[in-house]
């Protein structure tokens, strides 16, 4: 019989801790399959950040190390600097990447640091219990914002990819989903581009994955499915901002 | 014989630091230590190494951080209130067990404070400015050719211990010119070293062995106590093998002066003011300021009268001062701050008037 599936050697035989309906899982995987695929699985060093995926270095079956709050940027840059030869990549949330580590991320970006950023973005802080994030739409409710964000307290969401786009050395930047089947196989392919654009040391590659918080949205994990496609995919539009020639 | 050369403080910490074997630097300009980040943009390439300017002091150490776990050597460098900022990164360091050299070429605060020297430092250094418990290494040379020695003694230790460690100096060191002999070129480590003495780095596994995981965070509490006691036992070697420190003319001395660095030179010309006016004064000169050298204080003699620290400082240094003489000898206080330097005799009329006082 034809072995039609087979699971990634990218991602290590244990259970996650995940919430039972988050998406990091599926990004997890694609990241890992598209690193196998490529052959860099053992060449890869990750970089984990803080917040829920801090401990995404039990799953990962790469080289990796937790990095201080926001600060995965910087350290990928440290990395990326003292081994020219290996494929490096950050793997953040959306508290990390775009507020306490909004300064690393756009300077990894300036600088053109050949590495790849995988940013989960699902509109709130999930490992703190649910607190607004700078990404929380206008009137979803968290924790900190129990009514819903405000616009006139708390601004409008950051669109960190549209932000990243402005800056030269982000060669490649792209939104994608995991709310349906045909949104993650589109996720897989920017994935696999980003990482091609390393491969190539063409510049900074940056993918943002809109994801799910089923725990925090207080949503089960079909609801959250949707509302993501509902709600997060309007405001984040999807697709490609930046892509090298050299990719396409 | 070996080559004497004319070199600035600063330029001469990059360098020794460059031939002590590291190979990579991050930094952020910042008052007055600038000379080693320029320094290292121009020099750190001819040998095979990397420089990068990082977008703020939080940045760089964190690059360090990243640099440091391939299990290359990288060196970094700032000022006091860069320091600071760098503190998260120290308490994450030592968490994660990661070797690094740090340069503070300090200046007076608090806040942004000024740009001269200071000591005021002491504290923050010290005492661990990050979080948790945790301690890096100081040392505090006095002068240029002590601190090229330091710094290249420190790329071992760091990694001996896997901790950073850090060579304290003030402004008047970075920027003063002294004769130096610098030592000989240190080779880079390899990545067959790495392998070897460093088999925790993160250079990729090849597939050949598990993944290899660097990190701090420890959920379960037991795990963590675990970790915090494998940590302080490193702290207790530190105790008992990098304690540095000098001592002159404690015999028969009626006041000993406890001083390091830019400070402990004014002290030596004081104490020879001071015997011209037939005081005998020794000194104590500390060059680990962590660990403290506590033994030292058991060398003076009962005659004296007075221990007084000598500090560009408010008496931060006297607290660990006090611990060690646990109450055998009066502890008094000359300072100045602001990045204000006192002269020999400023120091020596103080101290005649301390004595008048304790007779």
């Amino acid at each position: 019989m034809k072995k039609i599936f087979e699971y990634t050697k990218g991602m290590l035989p244990v259970s996650t801790h995940y919430c039972p309906g988050c998406t990091h899982g599926i990004a997890h995987r694609l990241v890992m399959e598209v690193l196998e695929e490529r052959g860099l699985l053992g060449e890869s060093i990750g970089v984990a950040p803080i917040g829920c995926s801090i401990l995404s270095h039990n799953y990962m079956n790469v080289d990796m190390c937790e990095s201080a709050h926001g600060r995965a940027p910087a350290v990928a840059s440290g990395i990326r600097r003292a081994m020219p030869d290996k494929i490096v990549f950050t793997y953040q949330g959306d508290g990390d990447l775009a507020s306490i580590g909004a300064g690393e991320i756009v300077h990894a970006a300036h600088r053109g640091e050949k590495f790849t950023t995988i940013f989960v973005n699902n509109a709130i802080y999930g490992m703190t219990g649910g607190q607004m994030a700078p990404t929380t739409l206008i009137g979803q409710k968290s924790t900190t914002g129990i009514e819903g964000r405000k616009k006139e307290i708390s601004g409008m969401p950051l669109r960190v990819a549209e932000m990243l786009a402005t800056i030269d050395g982000a060669v490649f930047v792209e939104r994608v989903a995991l709310n349906t089947p045909a949104n993650i196989r589109k996720a897989k392919k920017a994935i696999d581009k980003a990482f091609a654009v390393q491969e190539k040391r063409l510049g900074f590659s940056f993918v943002e994955v809109l994801s799910t918080c089923p725990t925090n949205w207080g949503l089960n994990p079909v609801e959250s499915l949707k509302w993501l496609g509902k709600n997060m995919i309007p405001y984040y539009p999807l697709g490609n901002l930046r892509s090298p020639e050299e990719v396409e | 014989m070996k080559e004497k050369k004319l070199m600035k403080g600063n330029e001469a910490f990059a360098e020794a630091a460059i031939r002590g074997g590291c190979s990579l630097y991050f930094g952020y300009p910042i008052t007055p230590q600038n000379e080693i980040p320029e320094y290292m943009s121009r020099e750190l390439h001819k040998v095979g190494g990397t420089f990068a300017q990082a977008e703020s002091e939080l940045a760089a150490i964190n690059m360090a951080y990243g640099g440091a776990l391939t299990g290359k050597h990288v060196f970094i460098s700032s000022s006091s209130p860069g320091i600071a900022l760098m503190q998260e990164g120290m308490s994450f360091l030592a968490s994660a067990e990661v070797p690094l050299v740090i340069m503070n070429v300090s200046r007076g605060g608090p806040g942004v404070g000024g740009i001269q020297p200071g000591q005021g430092d002491y504290r923050q250094v010290t005492k661990g400015g990050g979080n948790g418990d945790y301690h890096v290494p100081v040392f505090a040379p006095a002068s240029i050719q002590e601190s090229v020695d330091i710094i290249y003694e420190a790329v071992p230790i760091a990694d001996e211990y896997r901790n950073p460690v850090m060579v304290l100096v003030d402004g008047m060191l970075g920027q003063m010119m002294e004769p130096v002999v610098l030592p000989p070129i240190r080779r880079q480590i390899t990545s067959e070293e790495i392998a070897q003495k460093k088999p925790w780095a993160l250079t990729g596994h090849k597939g050949e062995r598990t993944h290899n995981v660097v990190k701090s965070l420890r959920l379960k509490p037991d795990e963590l106590e675990k970790h915090n006691i494998h940590l302080e036992d490193k702290y207790k070697k530190m105790k008992r093998e990098l304690i540095r420190y000098q001592t002159d003319r404690l015999q028969g001395a009626t006041v000993v002066f406890v001083a390091f660095g830019t400070m402990s030179r004014i002290i030596n010309e004081a104490v020879d003011h001071l015997e011209k006016a037939g005081i005998k004064a020794g000194i104590i000169r500390p060059i680990s300021l962590w660990p403290f050298p506590d033994q030292a204080f058991d060398e003076i003699d009962p005659c004296t009268k007075v221990i007084i620290s000598a500090e560009l400082s408010l008496g931060q240094m006297m607290e660990d001062i006090k611990s060690a003489v646990a109450g055998r000898f009066p502890v008094e206080l000359i300072y100045r701050v602001g990045g204000m330097v006192p002269t020999p005799m400023e120091v020596a009329d103080k101290t005649k008037k301390i004595l008048e006082v304790i007779a």
